[in-house]
């Protein structure tokens, strides 16, 4: 059997040469190579699906993405590799783990428990989505979107709307719009605390928000404009949407 | 006063040159004034009355008594508590009776001086007392402290981190993991010592070398510390473990959710009778989530208001992207107070 290919995440340099000096005293039961590293979250899910990796040891305490978020997005990739999460002390992910049939490492790890790990990954291959999602319910912090056959992560702050177009949904951060793989009605239900919709094929960031303007005539369905910090142009408010609209400006 | 043990000796005479022991004296006594005039006046314009009446012989009364027992507050300390009541009641009416005689002569107040001496009496036992009360009532908070000192203080997250850096060393750089063994030693013999006892200033930062120390080995370039120590008096004495989790909150709060390399400040000075120290990391607003802060805070500020009363403060606030604990505490040493 070909060796596993692994990848590490951990922020922590020594923690990453300690998986790496266990994978070698375990070669013998299962052998693998480490075919990447990252020290972050945003880095983790970048690099991994370039690495070919079959198996991702994912702290789960690394700057900038929670772990359970970066196997989120690990998970949607096609040949998404197995997830073997590792934490020192994290009561509540603990918890979430065991509640949600994900299987992790305690720092510091042993040898014989990530030998089991390794073999209890291969067989039952990547994580599955809706399990991950119920270990960590909350939106998530970055919305993947597809570059040149990569993954690219946006933070969920820096998008100011979402604009469903005719078969994908495009994304607008102050300096430049990507495209997006998910349905404009899913995104509005995991960030309705962000997002408002302002027409049937649009979601505006609330915190964007600058004001409104009278669309110029002849505009059939919108006769109000949205303006948004730091875009020139406005967006179309819906009949539908105008009045909670008016009434979400009036409570600011 | 090296020690405030109030388990060992149960009882033990407030120090009369704490602030907030002369300010609740200075309060309680007029509020007993406040409290005789009001209930022996037919009207509030004749308790007005009668109080600032009173206030004329109370007041300089009680100035001189509480300067006096400032004065031979050192005496006081030394003796054992019953004997230390009796001279603070001593003092006090020996300068109720001589600042009454003098009054009395150039006022016309000569009410009685048997009355003046049996309230200033009660007033003192009446304050013993409820210094006494005080003082018990705090040490079961001194215990508790001591408890969550030795429970909360260092994070599990730290100590397995650690354990972790430790083990990926050994085989490479066995030196470098026995140092690190001895470091975790040492701060855990500290955290399990008696957090009722002060500890000398260079100790603490020595805890603090230690403690950056296993950081840096656990976190490397990421972790960059600025020591600013010279001015730091070793020998003031502080109550144990204030500093540290400070260091441990700005490296946990203010490097680990950051990608880059950040720097933690530490500094101590003295300033005149005060000592000063501040930590500075810097800030991620996003992740104030990561509980754990507010009450490593609230635990250090508990503890310095049981060793300093109102005399310590602690601050924090956010300066130019940095977050900034200072603690302020007065500079004292085995000998004494500062002079």
């Amino acid at each position: 059997m070909s060796p596993l290919r692994i990848f590490i995440a951990d922020d922590e340099a020594p923690a990453r040469e300690r998986l790496r000096e266990l994978l070698d005293d375990i070669a013998g039961e299962v052998p693998s190579e480490v075919v990447g590293e990252s020290r972050n979250g945003v880095e983790t899910v970048e690099r991994v699906p370039g690495s070919g990796a079959n198996v991702v040891l994912l702290d789960i305490q690394m700057p900038g993405i929670g772990g359970i978020e970066v196997a989120r997005h690990l998970s949607r990739l096609p040949d998404g590799p197995a997830v073997v999460f590792v934490t020192a002390h994290d009561r509540h992910a603990v918890e979430a783990f065991e509640l949600n049939a994900l299987d992790y490492l305690l720092k510091p790890v042993r040898a014989p428990r990530l030998a089991a790990a390794l073999k209890k990954a291969q067989s039952a291959g990547p994580p599955a989505a809706a399990n991950l999602e119920r270990a960590d319910a909350r939106a998530r912090e970055y919305l993947p979107v597809s570059e040149r056959h990569r993954i690219v992560l946006v933070p969920v702050a820096e998008v100011l709307f979402l604009k469903a177009e005719q078969k994908y949904v495009t994304l607008r951060t102050r300096e430049r719009e990507f495209l997006v793989e998910e349905s404009l009605v899913s995104l509005e239900q995991e960030f309705a605390d962000r997002f408002v919709r302002v027409h049937r094929n649009c979601l505006v960031a609330r915190a964007a928000i600058r004001g409104f303007e009278r669309a110029a005539a002849g505009d059939e369905e919108a006769h109000w404009l949205v303006k948004l910090e730091g875009l020139s142009e406005g967006l179309a408010v819906s009949r539908r949407q105008w009045p909670t609209l008016r009434a979400l400006v009036a409570d600011k | 006063m090296t020690s405030i043990k109030q388990n060992d000796t149960p009882d033990a005479l407030p120090d009369f040159r704490n602030l907030g022991v002369v300010a609740r004296i200075l309060i309680a006594v007029n509020l007993m004034a406040l409290a005789a005039a009001l209930y022996s006046a037919t009207g509030w314009m004749h308790a007005r009355d009668r109080f600032v009446e009173a206030a004329a012989l109370v007041e300089p009364m009680l100035l001189t008594i509480v300067l006096v027992l400032y004065i031979v507050a050192p005496r006081l300390q030394r003796m054992n508590y019953l004997a230390g009541c009796a001279a603070v009641l001593a003092v006090a009416l020996l300068f109720a009776l001589a600042t009454h005689t003098y009054w009395a002569r150039s006022e016309a107040l000569a009410s009685g001086l048997g009355r003046t001496l049996v309230l200033t009496a009660i007033a003192v036992a009446l304050l013993l007392g409820y210094f006494r009360l005080r003082a018990r009532a705090y040490s079961p908070a001194l215990a508790e402290a001591r408890l969550q000192a030795l429970q909360a203080r260092i994070r599990p997250h730290f100590l397995f981190n650690s354990l972790n850096a430790v083990l990926s060393v050994i085989r490479r750089d066995p030196r470098r993991a026995e140092r690190a063994l001895e470091d975790l030693a040492d701060l855990f013999r500290t955290l399990m010592s008696d957090a009722r006892q002060f500890v000398r200033l260079a100790d603490e930062i020595a805890l603090l070398e230690r403690y950056a120390s296993l950081e840096q080995l656990r976190l490397g370039d990421r972790l960059r510390v600025a020591w600013e120590i010279d001015a730091a008096p070793s020998d003031a004495l502080l109550p144990p473990l204030v500093l540290q989790p400070l260091l441990e909150n700005a490296v946990y709060h203010g490097i680990e959710p950051g990608t880059g390399i950040g720097e933690v400040l530490v500094h101590v000075e003295r300033r005149g009778d005060r000592v000063l120290a501040r930590i500075e990391n810097p800030y991620h607003p996003e992740h104030q989530h990561r509980a754990g802060n507010r009450m490593a805070l609230e635990n250090i500020r508990e503890r310095l208001m049981l060793f300093f009363d109102a005399e310590a403060r602690i601050e924090t606030r956010v300066v130019d992207g940095r977050f900034r604990v200072e603690i302020e505490m007065p500079y004292r040493t085995e000998r004494g107070p500062a002079s």
